[in-house]
C-alpha cells in the first residue's frame, strides 16, 4: 500500500491560468472541484462513474494563451489553424501535467448557454408549473448562464408519465438523460432500476421491471436514485411546493458553489419517508 | 406629446398576469408615463396598433386571431418584446400540446362534466384554435425576451428603463427567473 501511495505524484494543470494540483487518475473535473474551481456540469456527481452526456463541462485544452479565447469562439473555430487546441468534457478527460485549460471564458459560457437552450427546447420545461422550480439544477444553470429564452423551436414531445409507484413518480417531459438515476441505482444499491433506451431523439428513460412500470421495480424512497434527479423528472409524491419562495435551494445558493450536492440532498429528503 | 416613447401592449394566449405585474410598478408608473404613452393596449381604448417604438407581447399563440394581432404588432413596432413564460416558450397553456386539439374540444364542450347541449362552437366569428400553442418567436421575429411567470415589476422597469436611455437591455442575475 505504501508503495502504491508513493506512485501518486502530485502534479499540476492550469485552469484559466490558475495552478491546480491533481493526483494521478483524477479527471480535470475531479481536480478542479477539489481545488474549489467550478466547471459547469449537470450529469456529473462525485462518487459516480463519469458519464459525459450533458457537455456543460466542455473546456478547451490547448497551447494557446488563455486570453485568445476571449473573442468569439465560433469564429476562431472557423478560421484558426491551431490544431493543438481541442474541446473536451472535463468530467471524462484525465488531468495530464501541464495542460493549459480554458474554462470560465465568455466564449465557452456562450457555448454552454446554447447547450442549455437545447436541453430546454427538447423537453417540456414549463417551470411555472413544475414542483422542482427553485430547486432544479438545470434551471439554476440557465440562470447562471444568463439564458433569457430557448432560442430554438420547441420540440413539444409527447412523453409518458409513470405514476404507478405509491411514493415516487416519473415525469419524462423533464428528463435530460443525465443517467444520474441509472448510475445511482446501478452503482450505489445495485438495484439497477433505470436505463436509457431508444436511439437519437427517441432516447428515453425506462424502468427495468417486467411491466416497465415503476411500481413493479425495487425502487424505494430511501434510494439515492429516487433523490438524485437534478430536474423534475423523478419526484417524491405528495412533497411538492413545500418550500416557500425565497427559501428554495437556488434562491439561497448559486449553482457554481462547490459541494452543493449535500445541500440539495438535505432539501429533497423528507422526514416522513 | 411628440417626444414620448410609444408603447403598445397585448395579451394573446395570456392570463393578463404579465399586465398585472406591469401595473405592479405602482407609483413608479407615474414617472414612467412622463416618458411614455400607451398605444393599443388592454389599458387603452385604441383598437389597432399604430406606429410604435416598443411592443410588449404577453401570451403564446393559440388561435388564428392571436397570429393576426401578433403580426400587426410586428408590422408597427420597432422593438418587439416577448413578455413572460407563455410568449417565450408557450408556457402552461402549451401543456395542451400533449393532446390532440379535438380531444381538448370534446372534453370541454361535449364530454365534460355538466355540459348541456353538447356541441363544439363553430360560428365563423370565433377564431379557430391552432393545432398547437406556439411561442411568439415561432411566428414573428422577437427582439428581446423578458422571462418570468410573470416577470416582476422590477424586470419591466429595468428593461424599459434601459431602452428609454437608449441602452441595450440587460437583466441582472438577481432579477432572472422563469417561475
Amino acid at each position: 500500500m505504501g508503495a502504491e501511495t508513493n506512485t501518486i505524484t502530485p502534479n499540476t494543470i492550469f485552469i484559466d491560468g490558475q495552478d491546480i494540483p491533481f493526483n494521478a487518475g483524477q479527471t480535470i473535473m475531479d481536480a478542479a472541484l477539489a481545488a474549489g474551481v467550478y466547471i459547469p456540469h449537470l450529469c456529473h456527481r462525485p462518487g459516480l462513474t463519469p458519464h459525459g452526456s450533458c457537455k456543460l463541462c466542455t473546456v478547451d485544452i490547448g497551447s494557446r494563451d488563455v486570453s485568445t479565447h476571449d473573442s468569439d469562439r465560433r469564429v476562431q473555430a472557423k478560421f484558426s489553424v491551431d490544431t493543438d487546441s481541442r474541446s473536451v468534457s472535463a468530467c471524462t478527460t484525465p488531468a495530464v501535467a501541464g495542460q493549459q485549460i480554458s474554462n470560465n471564458t465568455p466564449a465557452l459560457n456562450e457555448v454552454r448557454k446554447t447547450i442549455t437552450q437545447m436541453l430546454f427546447i427538447e423537453g417540456n420545461h414549463i417551470c411555472p408549473s413544475c414542483e422542482k422550480t427553485g430547486d432544479c439544477t438545470l434551471q439554476a444553470m440557465a440562470y447562471h448562464l444568463g439564458m433569457l429564452d430557448g432560442h430554438f423551436p420547441q420540440f413539444f414531445p409527447r412523453r409518458e408519465v409513470d405514476a404507478s409507484h405509491p411514493a415516487v413518480m416519473l415525469d419524462r417531459d423533464r428528463c435530460i438523460l443525465c443517467e444520474l438515476c441509472v448510475r445511482a441505482s446501478r452503482e450505489v444499491d445495485g438495484k439497477n432500476v433505470f436505463a436509457i433506451a431508444g436511439r437519437g431523439i427517441n432516447a428515453h428513460l425506462i424502468v427495468n421491471s417486467p411491466s416497465g412500470k415503476l411500481a413493479d421495480s425495487g425502487l424505494e424512497t430511501g434510494d439515492m436514485a429516487a433523490h438524485i434527479c437534478p430536474v423534475g423528472a423523478i419526484l417524491i409524491k405528495e412533497h411538492g411546493y413545500e418550500v416557500p419562495i425565497g427559501q428554495r435551494t437556488f434562491d439561497l445558493h448559486q449553482v457554481g458553489e462547490i459541494g452543493l450536492e449535500e445541500v440539495i440532498l438535505a432539501k429533497v429528503m423528507h422526514t416522513d419517508e | 406629446n411628440r417626444n414620448k416613447v410609444r408603447i403598445a401592449t397585448t395579451s394573446l394566449a395570456g392570463c393578463f398576469g404579465c399586465h398585472m405585474s406591469f401595473l405592479d410598478m405602482d407609483e413608479r408608473l407615474v414617472a414612467l408615463l412622463e416618458h411614455v404613452e400607451l398605444n393599443r393596449s388592454p389599458l387603452t381604448d385604441i383598437k389597432h396598433c399604430g406606429p410604435c417604438d416598443i411592443g410588449l407581447i404577453e401570451g403564446g399563440v393559440c388561435n388564428a386571431e392571436n397570429a393576426h394581432v401578433l403580426r400587426e404588432f410586428r408590422d408597427n413596432c420597432k422593438i418587439l418584446i416577448a413578455v413572460g413564460a407563455c410568449a417565450i416558450n408557450g408556457g402552461v397553456p402549451a401543456m395542451r400540446n400533449h393532446f390532440h386539439l379535438r380531444e381538448c374540444l370534446e372534453e370541454a364542450y361535449v364530454n365534460g362534466v355538466g355540459v348541456e347541449n353538447p356541441q363544439i362552437p363553430d360560428d365563423a366569428e370565433l377564431p379557430l384554435l391552432l393545432d398547437k400553442v406556439h411561442p411568439i418567436h415561432d411566428v414573428v421575429h422577437v427582439d428581446y425576451y423578458l422571462p418570468g411567470c410573470p416577470p416582476s415589476a422590477d424586470e419591466f422597469l429595468k428593461v424599459l428603463g434601459d431602452l428609454l436611455e437608449g441602452k441595450e437591455p440587460a437583466l441582472p442575475k438577481n432579477l432572472l427567473h422563469y417561475d
